[in-house]
């Protein structure tokens, strides 16, 4: 039954693949310094797995079938570009230390954390660190990664390749850092972790499969950082935020697909085992006493989600959570944010005083948010022209056609007033 | 690995100098330079000359041009370099912090091209 054999290996590979890739990856990477010569040489491995298991069948631990046959192409590899190269000691350490690994191997040890602290190492441009995370731990391709940060494959591919190529040439090493650094170093984790998400994030409607996947993909990588680093308060925070973000998901867009805002979504339909699981991560994190800006914005979650019980959210404690992000940040974003919190506790008036001393920020001319922020508040003064123009501004700069439609709706309520 | 340690700074500024500021600094490159000879990973080390005594060559199509002056005119000069060999890119970032000419101009990390 060669056909069936064949599937099972297929299965069995793919499996395989989806289980451990990052795990295989970061395994030889981590001893081999060379990031991309670890993704050839498992893409080698399971091309040999789907060969050779259809006729000998599936070896009873096959993770560790693939890691021999990697490590042997892995060494190879080494060799072939070193050769000519006085490599040879670092080529014996290497194979020595493989050998010895492999020898005792059915369990291989994790070192996704590792080769996240690489990926998201200070020496790596920040802005790739997010991509090179998706493609080394989750095996994410380089057309895939292009198509949700918005970059052509070809330049994504070429970022992707020179970053794999400075961990190697610069030696930068794949370790949890030391006390001293991990703060600073998680951060940067943390942040291609959180860029990961938004970017799903960023599909509401959860139309394009893709982004829908990198959001599940962000809360996935959440929980190994969290999981491997139990102790790290913002570790917790970022998982916490993640959990509640998603847990509206279903309630961001109504029957019809149109955009619901926050305010006006119905409570009923928010996941109530992730606003649980969320609630009980940040009260963790809260317990050691190093309150940093994922907790805080996972509070401000906590905060909007009080409405399940009192029927209106803690506005008095978004408006001082969005106080200590303010002055964590310098972020205009959270500034927008805060000034919303003080209309709902102050009034309109004084939230649009917070909006007008930001005014001379360049950044906020095409920034969304705010010029939708804006509309709201002026509406509610009366200030209908310009509210009027400000609701302009927005449906302009929106590019979701359910936003924009959302927004053109309350501008013609305004005008209808 | 093996990594150059390059110091770059404005060397107009260090000129202008007053003179207790060039003692300290010249004091605080000593102390360094004894930390990472002891620490037993410096492989060498050296204090350039002003780019005013330096002279570019190049030969193209057989004929070598001979001129006074660096390389390139920038505002920040190659003034000396450290070259090291620690296991790995964070120590090598270490060490770079700790040079006195990370605080007056930047110090760039390079890794070494074994052969």
């Amino acid at each position: 039954m060669p056909r069936e054999d064949d599937q099972c290996a297929h299965a069995a590979a793919e499996q395989v693949a989806r289980r451990s890739y990052g795990k295989l990856v970061a395994f030889l990477a981590a001893r081999t310094g060379d990031v991309a010569g670890a993704e050839d040489a498992l893409s080698e491995a399971f091309a040999a797995a789907l060969a050779d298991w259809p006729a000998g069948g599936v070896p009873d631990c096959p993770e560790a079938w693939l890691m021999a046959v990697a490590r042997r192409r892995s060494i190879d590899a080494v060799r072939r570009r070193q050769s000519g190269e006085a490599a040879a000691p670092r080529l014996q350490m290497m194979a020595e230390e493989l050998e010895a690994t492999a020898a005792r191997e059915t369990d291989i040890p994790d070192d996704r954390l590792r080769l996240m602290f690489a990926c998201a190492h200070p020496a790596i441009e920040p802005l790739i660190r997010a991509p090179l995370i998706l493609q080394t731990t989750l095996g994410f391709d380089a057309a895939s990664i292009a198509s949700a940060f918005l970059v052509s494959p070809a330049t994504m591919g070429q970022r992707l390749v020179r970053a794999k190529s400075k961990i190697r040439r610069a030696g930068i090493p794949f370790r949890v850092p030391e006390r001293a650094d991990l703060a600073e170093r998680l951060d940067a984790v943390l942040e291609a972790i959180y860029a990961t998400f938004a970017e799903g994030w960023s599909d509401p409607a959860g139309t394009e499969v893709r982004r829908r996947d990198l959001a599940q993909e962000g809360i996935w990588l959440g929980r190994l950082v969290a999981s491997l680093l139990p102790d790290e308060a913002e570790a917790l925070g970022l998982l916490s935020l993640m959990l509640h973000a998603d847990a509206r998901r279903a309630a961001r867009r109504d029957a019809t697909g149109e955009y619901v805002p926050l305010a006006d979504q119905d409570p009923a339909l928010w996941d109530s085992r992730s606003i649980d699981d969320a609630e009980a991560l940040l009260l963790r994190a809260s317990t050691f006493g190093r309150i940093g800006r994922y907790q805080l914005e996972a509070a401000v979650q906590s905060a909007h989600v009080v409405r399940r019980r009192t029927g209106r959210a803690d506005w008095a404690a978004i408006e001082r959570l969005y106080e200590a992000l303010a002055a964590m940040t310098e972020s205009p974003v959270v500034a927008i944010n805060r000034a919303v919190a003080v209309a709902e506790t102050r009034g309109a008036e004084a939230g649009l005083a917070v909006l007008d001393a930001l005014q001379d920020d360049s950044r906020l001319a095409d920034y969304q948010p705010y010029w939708a922020a804006r509309a709201v508040l002026l509406g509610r003064t009366g200030a209908m022209e310009a509210a009027d123009q400000a609701y302009a501004r927005a449906i302009g700069l929106e590019a979701d056609p359910a936003v924009r439609r959302f927004l053109q709706q309350r501008r013609q309520e305004l005008r209808n007033r | 690995m093996k990594y150059m340690l390059l110091i770059y700074g404005n060397e107009a500024g260090v000129q202008n100098m007053p003179k207790a500021e060039v003692d300290q600094m010249l004091a605080a490159y000593g102390a360094y330079t004894e930390a990472i000879n002891k620490a037993g990973v410096c492989v060498g080390s050296n204090r350039l000359q002003r780019t005013s005594a330096t002279t570019t060559v190049r030969t193209a199509n057989g004929k070598t041009s001979v001129l006074n002056g660096p390389y390139a005119e920038v505002k920040e000069q190659l003034g000396g370099y450290y070259m090291i060999d620690v296991p790995d890119l964070d120590a090598a970032l270490a060490w770079a912090a700790r040079c006195p000419g990370a605080s007056h101009g930047a110090v760039e990390v390079r890794p070494i091209w074994e052969m």
